[in-house]
């Protein structure tokens, strides 16, 4: 389904990875700065690898040598951030829609009301994203993603802002997405636990390289201050 | 209140002021964005280029838009020939040299708003399939919107008050470029001319309390559309 063998550097950081996943989903465990979100932003197209190519679904979205670059909005491959990232100046429900209504409506796999009633949001259509809750906000960047028909979903850390208590509720809600859509998805977290819990296989990422099994298992430490940046600082 | 010379003076300026606001916010809003954004070379370049007008003496961007755009100058002969179109001594060359002295005004303002917006906003836009033109459109330039509205009222009022520069440029004619700021300065040069002078100064101060009182406003109502004040309040 999504194959890829990309090289990536800035400064000194190098990011390399090689795999073929099949579809289903797939989780990808590693400590903080170890290239996770990099490599997610490299698959979403929000980032131009130095060399390499990727292939999603027998077409190629990427090929350095040949030139090939298919921009993010052309790819249709949904990305969850860690703080939600929703648009702060729109209601939740404009939120959801974002994305729907830049997709055809032929191309459309979802309904409004299916995903309000998947992510239990329905009550919250009217409030703007300042009004949401830590989990909430997330079931909200998780029902525009589904909303925007990707072909693809990768969740970046999407529980990394939450506390314990939320993890433990929106979990489920991300057990029924995968259940429920059937949408291959890349679930990136250095949480083993949460990967383990939603994903059908795990790779492991260390230092920019995606290995299949690692030196040490087990959950990493998360560097104090790397989750949850601001999003909109009042003027 | 005022004599006719007067009123013609503040609607001349007014005129003049709406005109150079117009043709600064196209242009500063993509400014301030790319500045705010991307990185390109020459980038250095075009911030000391618009940050220059504010911090040489008016006068000689004056005699740069005389040398360039006067009816020997290069661009001023072409605009001719090419379009019929004068600049030097009109009211259109005032709203030029306002244009030009309000402009660093306006970017800067419009700077700022764009760096403050997470750029992982736009990004989240992309990838629900957004081309950058319409991430721009619907999620960078509707949450910088305070700060073109800020720019832009700072825009308007500066070119209320422009005067060295339109004074080299375009001279001080009546009905003509004779602006707000240049029939005060007359008035002060004639005897007898102290009381409309003073006049006019008080209304130049009423307008400049008016645009910076409508820049609070709009910057604090397109906030709290924004939900920016929702923010700061506890949270659900």
């Amino acid at each position: 389904m999504l194959s890829f063998d990309l090289e990536f550097v800035r400064g000194d950081f190098r990011l390399q990875a090689r795999a073929e996943l099949a579809n289903g989903a797939t989780g990808i465990c590693g400590p903080s700065g170890s290239g996770k979100s990099t490599l997610l932003a490299l698959i979403a197209g929000l980032l131009r690898p130095q060399s390499g190519m990727l292939e999603f679904a027998g077409s190629r979205l990427v090929d350095v040598a040949a030139g090939v670059f298919v921009p993010p909005w052309r790819r249709h491959f949904a990305l969850v951030f860690q703080d939600g990232q929703l648009f702060p100046h729109m209601t939740v429900h404009d939120n959801l829609l974002y994305g729907l209504r830049r997709r055809e409506p032929r191309q459309r796999r979802f309904e409004l009301s299916q995903v309000l009633e998947l992510l239990e949001i329905g009550s919250l259509l009217a409030r703007r994203p300042a009004q949401l809750s830590g989990g909430e906000r997330q079931r909200v960047a998780l029902g525009r993603a589904l909303l925007s028909s990707p072909r693809l979903l990768l969740l970046d850390e999407p529980l990394a802002a939450l506390d314990d208590r939320l993890r433990q509720q929106i979990l489920p809600f991300l057990r029924r997405v995968k259940d429920e859509t059937q949408l291959p998805l890349v679930y990136v977290s250095h949480v083993l636990a949460e990967v383990g819990y939603l994903a059908d296989r795990t790779l492991w990422i260390e230092d920019g390289r995606l290995v299949q099994r690692p030196d040490r298992a087990g959950d990493f430490a998360e560097r104090p201050g790397a989750a949850g940046q601001p999003v909109i600082r009042p003027a | 209140m005022l004599t006719a010379a007067e009123w013609e003076a503040v609607q001349l300026s007014s005129r003049v002021a709406l005109w150079a606001t117009l043709v600064c916010l196209p242009l500063g809003v993509f400014v301030g964005w790319a500045l705010a954004r991307r990185q390109f070379r020459g980038k250095f370049l075009v911030e000391v280029l618009v940050q220059l007008p504010m911090v040489l003496p008016p006068v000689v961007p004056g005699l740069a838009l005389l040398l360039l755009f006067g009816t020997q100058g290069p661009i001023g002969r072409w605009l001719e020939q090419s379009f019929g179109i004068v600049l030097a001594f009109t009211w259109k060359g005032a709203v030029i040299a306002s244009a030009v002295m309000a402009f660093p005004l306006l970017v800067q303002p419009v700077r700022v708003a764009f760096r403050m917006i997470d750029a992982r906003l736009e990004q989240a836009a992309a990838t629900l399939g957004a081309t950058p033109w319409d991430a721009f459109r619907s999620v960078a330039l509707p949450l910088a919107l305070p700060g073109v509205l800020a720019g832009a009222v700072l825009c308007f009022s500066r070119s209320l008050g422009e005067f060295g520069a339109t004074m080299a440029f375009v001279g001080n004619i009546p009905g003509e470029t004779r602006t707000l700021p240049l029939a005060i300065y007359s008035f002060m040069h004639r005897p007898g001319g102290e009381a409309a002078a003073l006049r006019l100064a008080l209304l130049s101060m009423a307008l400049a309390v008016l645009a910076l009182a409508a820049s609070h406003w709009l910057t604090r109502r397109a906030e709290r559309r924004l939900g920016y004040l929702d923010s700061q309040a506890p949270r659900a």
